[in-house]
């Protein structure tokens, strides 16, 4: 991936208006009981597309947006979404899956490490509350919501860096057997 | 540049020294992979270290400082600066949430349905077994007091429960579920907390049928009480809301509204098996003009159709003088 300011500012774009829609609709939006998180989606598909780099630095970025329009500890949502940016991209660089359902497993294995982190985290920072089913429910219940919503976001992600992603193999290949070889494209 | 790369790479040298071209080739690829792996590798932990000290030094500035803090301050006033951004957000947004909230509460909705249709019919269950609770209250607490009033307690009632009843044209009977053991015998007399219901048919060991006033065969002598007119009471047939006060003497000197008591005995050949002074019912209207043709149309004061408790008069000759009074009007 280039590292340009126009891929910059499209990360960044991405990461704003990310953390607008979900202040702004998601969270006032309870399906099964609870909102949906986009967040640790966001996170997960920037990570799985781009690299652990550049998945650290927005889950960085985004969880310090978080932490500050929500008023809330600055460098507690970062951290957790920094680990999860990170391992996204690890991912994809040593394994580099290429099943059409890994961003769900992503997105979901992301949220669900973001909601025990963050709960773990607040918990080692001294918040006195009793570990209630009331809890597990609502990270289980999250979890199964950003697994659906999980594709979705990928693809919304990928169709944003599109023109600053390496071409995918898979679909130079697709490309290669539909035309012939002869895409233009390619040789543009 | 490349040359003084692969000078400076002293496996490559070597290698070259021994005359083999290729294998130096190979060796310094693999030594360039290396360093740019080595590179590739200090770069990203480098980059996720300082990421992770940014959120630690954070973390601990932003717990040590104050709330008027430059941390805490900067965090106040990015949120001023986004909230445009975010009101106007909202708003563009509106729609859609209350998209998926209508969805979201058209679930909840039929949820919370359900929920309300159980909650209702438990309450009305709980209504109707209260109600039944306040009309057996009400009930008994008028066997008391009319027992208390009228100087029943005199005749040793016995308060028994009706289980069962029979009610047809011809025949008005009802079950109680007490019976000889309790000291009922036949022809005894039946009240509840309004007035006379009726009088004891057949009895058994442990329950009892009783007559009521309606049915066909029920008969018991009478007295207007205000008019002081004795006559017979006789059921009409198919109305089991409706007596007749029959054989009065003087029939113009009863009136509408007089109460109709029982007679009691007046032969000493034929006792009557009700004590005097039992009310039954009221005139409710009198037809006919002359002395001969007059109906007299009584309403039984006890209501039949609902009788839950009665009392049944186990000694109703044991003293005619307490039965002088009659019960008050309900």
């Amino acid at each position: 991936m280039s590292w340009t300011t126009a891929t910059i500012a499209r990360l960044f774009g991405l990461g704003l208006v990310g953390g607008i829609v979900q202040l702004t609709t998601v969270s006032q939006v309870a399906i099964f009981g609870v909102p949906a998180d986009l967040s640790p989606l966001l996170v997960g598909a920037i990570g799985l597309l781009c690299g652990s780099i550049a998945g650290a630095g927005f889950g960085f970025g985004m969880g310090l947006f978080m932490d500050t329009l929500l008023a809330q500890t600055l460098g507690l949502t970062s951290l957790v979404l920094l680990a999860v940016g990170y391992a996204a991209g690890r991912l994809r660089e040593l394994r580099d899956p290429a099943h059409g359902l890994v961003p769900v497993a992503v997105g979901a294995a992301a949220t669900a490490a973001a909601a025990i982190g963050f709960s773990v985290l607040q918990f080692l920072l001294g918040v006195d509350a009793p570990v209630s089913l009331l809890l597990v429910r609502q990270i289980l219940m999250t979890i199964v919501l950003n697994t659906l919503l999980a594709l979705p976001v990928y693809l919304a992600c990928r169709r944003v860096l599109a023109a600053f992603l390496p071409d995918d193999p898979r679909r130079r290949r697709r490309r290669a057997y539909t035309t012939g070889g002869l895409s233009p494209l390619s040789r543009a | 540049m490349a040359l003084r790369k692969v000078l400076s790479c002293p496996a490559a040298v070597s290698a070259a020294a021994g005359g083999s071209l290729l294998l130096a080739a190979a060796v310094f690829s693999l030594e360039l992979f290396i360093g740019m792996y080595d590179r590739q590798v200090r770069r990203r932990r480098a980059v996720l270290f300082a990421l992770v000290a940014c959120c630690l030094v954070l973390l601990t500035a932003y717990f040590g400082e104050s709330s008027g803090g430059p941390l805490k301050s900067v965090q106040t006033g990015a949120m001023e600066v986004v909230a445009p951004v975010q009101e106007g957000a909202n708003r563009a947004l509106k729609p859609f949430r209350d998209l998926f909230g209508w969805f979201g509460d058209t679930l909840d909705a039929k949820d919370e349905r359900d929920e309300l249709e159980a909650e209702r019919d438990e309450l009305r269950q709980q209504v109707a077994r209260l109600q039944l609770a306040e009309n057996e209250n009400a009930e008994l607490r008028d066997l008391v007091d009319y027992g208390r009033g009228s100087g029943i307690d005199a005749y040793q009632p016995v308060t028994a429960r009706v289980y069962s009843r029979s009610n047809s044209s011809w025949y008005s009977t009802m079950e109680i579920n007490k019976g000889s053991s309790d000291g009922l015998s036949v022809n005894q007399p039946v009240i509840n907390g309004k007035g006379l219901v009726g009088k004891v048919k057949t009895v058994s060991d442990g329950n009892a049928v009783v007559m009521l006033l309606s049915d066909s065969e029920f008969g018991v002598s009478a007295l207007a009480a205000e008019a002081n007119q004795p006559g017979s009471i006789q059921p009409v047939a198919g109305s089991p809301g409706d007596l007749l006060l029959d054989l009065v003497p003087q029939a113009k000197q009863v009136r509408t509204g007089d109460r109709v008591v029982t007679a009691g005995t007046v032969s000493q050949r034929l006792p009557s098996p009700f004590p005097q002074g039992l009310l039954i019912g009221t005139v409710k209207r009198i037809e006919g003009e002359g002395e001969l043709d007059r109906t007299i149309h009584v309403t039984p004061a006890a209501d039949m159709r609902r009788l839950d408790f009665v009392q049944v008069l186990t000694r109703p000759a044991a003293d005619l003088r307490a039965s002088t009074t009659t019960p008050p009007p309900p």
